[in-house]
């Protein structure tokens, strides 16, 4: 029998990036197929060949034996390939039946046959969706179970999910894999892109290892373990974030209490907020992304107005001070989104290492840009913190992931910080990066900052912390150990199932 | 060294790329309308006469103070439709005072301008204001405040207009021959001579340079305007900052109308010359902010416009014709700094790339990897 997808030797190429270079694998019909690789290893671009959104430069594509050309999602429909994208593509204020429907409504109409084969579906794959339900009122893994079924809607035989974990708590997860499997049995097949190799290890019957933009390996999951998976995919030693002994103190460096933050439109945001972060402690708050976690960052670095409560710097109230203020007070600020909030893309180098400590030596002289002591403490910073570029001379662009997110790191530790705040600091970044960053937060707390650490990874969270909160619409939850944790006590905690 | 240089050849590449596409558009016009190409061309691109070259030199003194008054704008991501304005407004507000004479020379110039800065900015801050307190956007508040400073311009001027001289031209009272700022006899040949206010746009080209790139105050404008949220979470107050780039910017157009009045006019009146200040939203495209790049874009309006003078007499073409050919070069060059830019950045992505992968043996890609 043929197999389902067949790619041969697919290459991309972007300027200046390697996207693909000659990735060669097979699917077969009726399995589940896991592409891992790390963030910026090319699964995404891969994918996006694969649904006709982009163009391979050379290399061909079969279905079921059939080599076909994709030149958009439309085409691929046609064939029966089917996207998830890991955002959700849904309309908040339709129903069920509307979002199936739209843009396919020469299918089945959009009144009662649309209906009944939404439920047929439903049905034969246990997805549990209702069409009349509003899309506003599911959870996210419901979401995701329609964005399954609005693929399966259109005909689709081979269903690419797009790191379909990443927003699911693990109790989720589980589900989803039930699906998966529900699917597989009706002769689906299922490409499952993902960089969790545990995940990947429990649901795959086949996985395909893609590292700098080919193809390594294609593997049987019952043969490999999770760290053999692992260091075919960055292609050496693995890192792991393991706290070292403790050294907090009893000095709190930050203090919030009873912090709220309401809306303009007069819904809760925050809602009592109180928390303390010690010298040399790291707080790590878990939680599903936009339970508040941003604002209470935004809040802390003056950037929101909180509605009520105090945030105290040491002894000194911050509440209402100006985020240059708060930042020349010695508050490090790894914000969640490097490319909006820590850096200016097309300055040069240098001068990124100047913001956000444009008012401080040694970036200028009184009301002067010192250009030379900037530039000599770039240079510093690009050696200490091992950003590799050729220049300091070269547009923040033109680097990694890593690399940028290194350059913020050193910047922000090179201004005697007393408290660092750090939103997603790994997020993004290749392997490499992610241990030396772990190393310098580590090194942080071991210098007796405070750390506030907001993160989707449990693992990182788990192994960076001291103490770990969960935020939950809004609200934090009791302390959590994160030498006893669990990472289902943390889901739990993260859906509010307890 | 050499990447430097390779920066400024991509600096030149779009202007020099737009220049050609405009010749090569405008040729077309020329063909499809029947006129004479190569006569066109002969009177656009012999050298300009002694009178001429001072009266381009004059013309771009002005449009330089304009395009560095769209600038500053454009450096924060504001779009300042209102130089136009703004100049008229301070123009006519400072030939009101200087008319009057009630300071002795050199100190009437001087406490002029300063009004005429100070009138601009406020102008300049309707705006601003309604950005800072009301999120209006300022392409619309400043179109508005266009026509309203034309409207009330024309209004005031006829209240105040000298009625002394006679004619059927309204204007202010005419300075007192010591506010006159002299001009320099700079080039022989002509009797004309060049604006003293040639050294107002310069200085105000160098203040512009010197402040957006040596200080923390540029610092803070020019990230502003390269990532709004970065300047915020870098402690920017970028509502203040939007305020103060629109009163900086309509300072500097309130400057735009002076050396025609010091220099030429001697008065403000309904003949003033018009439309500067939309000339300088083009000419700051052009010169892509850069106070070197506005100069040379300034000289190049003016020099268009100067040759374009003598066309209808030598090849019986409408000199209306400089303005298809600006109109061409405004948008090609927008296309080819597009353009240039994505190539640049390609090209240093694509450097750093091979650079790090030849500085690390043990990081080099697969065999046959595109790099």
């Amino acid at each position: 029998m043929a197999p389902a997808v067949e790619l041969r030797g697919i290459t991309k190429r972007y300027p200046g990036v390697v996207a693909n270079n000659n990735v060669t694998f097979s699917v077969r019909r009726g399995t589940v197929h896991a592409i891992v690789g790390e963030n910026g290893a090319g699964k995404s671009t891969l994918m996006k060949i694969l649904y006709g959104v982009q163009r391979a430069d050379e290399g061909t594509i079969s279905v079921d034996g059939q080599p076909v050309l994709l030149h958009s999602p439309s085409d691929a429909i046609a064939v029966g390939i089917g996207m998830v994208f890991q955002h959700f593509m849904l309309a908040d204020n339709l129903t069920v039946l509307e979002n199936v429907a739209l843009g396919a409504e020469k299918l089945h109409g959009i009144g009662d046959r649309a209906r009944a084969e939404i439920e047929r579906i439903s049905g034969e794959y246990h997805l549990d969706v209702h069409p009349d339900d509003l899309v506003a009122d599911l959870g996210v893994g419901k979401r995701q179970r329609v964005e399954i079924l609005k693929v399966l809607y259109r005909g689709a035989k081979i269903l690419i999910l797009d790191e379909p974990t990443a927003v699911l708590v693990p109790q989720e997860v589980d589900e989803l894999f039930d699906n998966l499997r529900e699917l597989k049995s009706e002769g689906l097949t299922v490409i499952f892109i993902s960089h969790k190799l545990d995940e990947v290890l429990s649901v795959a019957d086949s996985i395909t290892v893609i590292r700098r933009g080919t193809t390594v390996a294609t593997v049987d999951p019952t043969s490999v373990t999770s760290r053999q998976l692992a260091e075919l995919m960055v292609g050496s030693e693995l890192p792991s974030p393991s706290t070292e002994e403790s050294t907090v103190t009893d000095r709190p460096v930050l203090t919030i209490t009873d912090l709220a933050l309401v809306s303009p439109d007069g819904h809760g945001i925050l809602r009592d907020i109180n928390l303390t972060i010690h010298a040399g402690e790291v707080l790590g708050v878990a939680g599903v992304e936009g339970n508040g976690q941003a604002e209470l960052v935004e809040a802390i670095m003056g950037m929101r107005d909180p509605s009520s409560g105090r945030i105290w710097l040491e002894d000194v109230d911050i509440s209402d001070w100006h985020t240059r203020e708060i930042r020349e007070a010695g508050v490090g600020f790894i914000p969640e989104d490097r490319h909006r909030h820590a850096l200016l893309l097309d300055a040069p180098l240098w001068e990124n290492a100047m913001l956000g400590h444009q008012t401080q030596k040694p970036n200028v002289r009184g009301l002067w840009v010192n250009a030379s002591g900037a530039k000599a403490d770039t240079e510093r910073i690009v050696a200490a913190y091992d950003v590799r570029t050729p220049s300091i001379n070269v547009t923040a662009h033109s680097l990694s992931g890593g690399n940028q997110q290194k350059l913020i790191i050193g910047r922000e530790m090179s201004h005697a910080p007393r408290l660092l705040v750090a939103a997603h600091p790994t997020r993004g970044v290749d392997v490499g990066a992610q241990s030396a960053i772990w190393g310098h937060i580590k090194e942080a707390r071991r210098a007796g900052l405070g750390v506030l650490l907001i993160s989707a990874d449990l693992d990182e969270l788990i192994g960076l912390s001291d103490t770990i909160r969960v935020i939950l619409r809004g609200q934090l939850s009791g302390e959590f150990d994160p030498d006893v944790v669990t990472a289902e006590d943390l889901g739990s905690a993260m859906t509010g199932a307890v | 060294m050499k990447a430097s240089l390779r920066r400024l050849g991509l600096a030149l590449a779009a202007p020099v790329l737009a220049l050609v596409v405009a010749f090569v558009v405008t040729s077309i016009v020329l063909l499809l309308a029947g006129d004479p190409v190569v006569a066109v061309w002969t009177q656009l691109l012999t050298a300009p006469r002694p009178r001429l070259i001072v009266g381009i030199i004059n013309g771009a003194s002005v449009y330089y103070l304009s395009a560095i008054a769209v600038a500053i704008g454009f450096r924060m991501n504001l779009f300042n439709i209102g130089v136009d304005g703004q100049y008229r407004i301070a123009a006519f507000a400072a030939a009101v005072f200087a008319g009057q004479g009630w300071l002795p020379g050199p100190l009437n110039i001087f406490v002029s301008l300063l009004i005429a800065v100070v009138v601009g900015a406020l102008w300049a801050g309707i705006a601003g204001w309604l950005k800072f307190s009301r999120g209006v956007s300022e392409v619309i508040s400043t179109i508005m405040l266009n026509a309203i400073a034309t409207g009330l311009v024309s209004f005031m001027l006829f209240k105040v207009a000298d009625s002394t001289t006679g004619s059927n031209v309204t204007n202010t009272k005419l300075l007192p021959p010591s506010s006159r700022v002299p001009g320099f006899a700079l080039i022989s040949g002509t009797p004309n001579k060049v604006y003293g206010f040639v050294l107002l746009a310069i200085l105000v080209g160098v203040t512009y340079w010197v402040v957006l790139n040596k200080t923390r105050f540029g610092y803070d404008l020019r990230a502003t305007g390269r990532s709004e949220t970065a300047a915020v979470a870098s402690g920017v107050n970028v509502k203040r900052m939007v305020l103060t780039a629109m009163l900086l910017s309509g300072a500097a157009a309130g400057l735009v109308g002076m050396p025609l009045l010091f220099g030429q006019d001697f008065s403000y009146g309904t003949t003033f010359q018009p439309g500067l200040g939309f000339a300088g939203i083009a000419i700051a495209l052009l010169g892509r902010n850069h106070p070197v790049g506005i100069a040379f874009g300034a000289l190049l309006w003016s020099y268009l416009e100067q040759q374009g003078n003598g066309l209808q007499i030598t090849a019986g073409v409408s000199s209306e014709l400089v303005f298809i050919i600006q109109g061409v070069i405004v948008l090609a060059v927008v296309i080819a700094y597009e353009v240039v830019r994505r190539a640049g950045l390609r090209m240093e992505q694509r450097n750093v790339a091979r650079q790090l992968s030849s500085d690390q043996p043990g990081h080099h890609l697969p065999e046959g990897a595109p790099v």
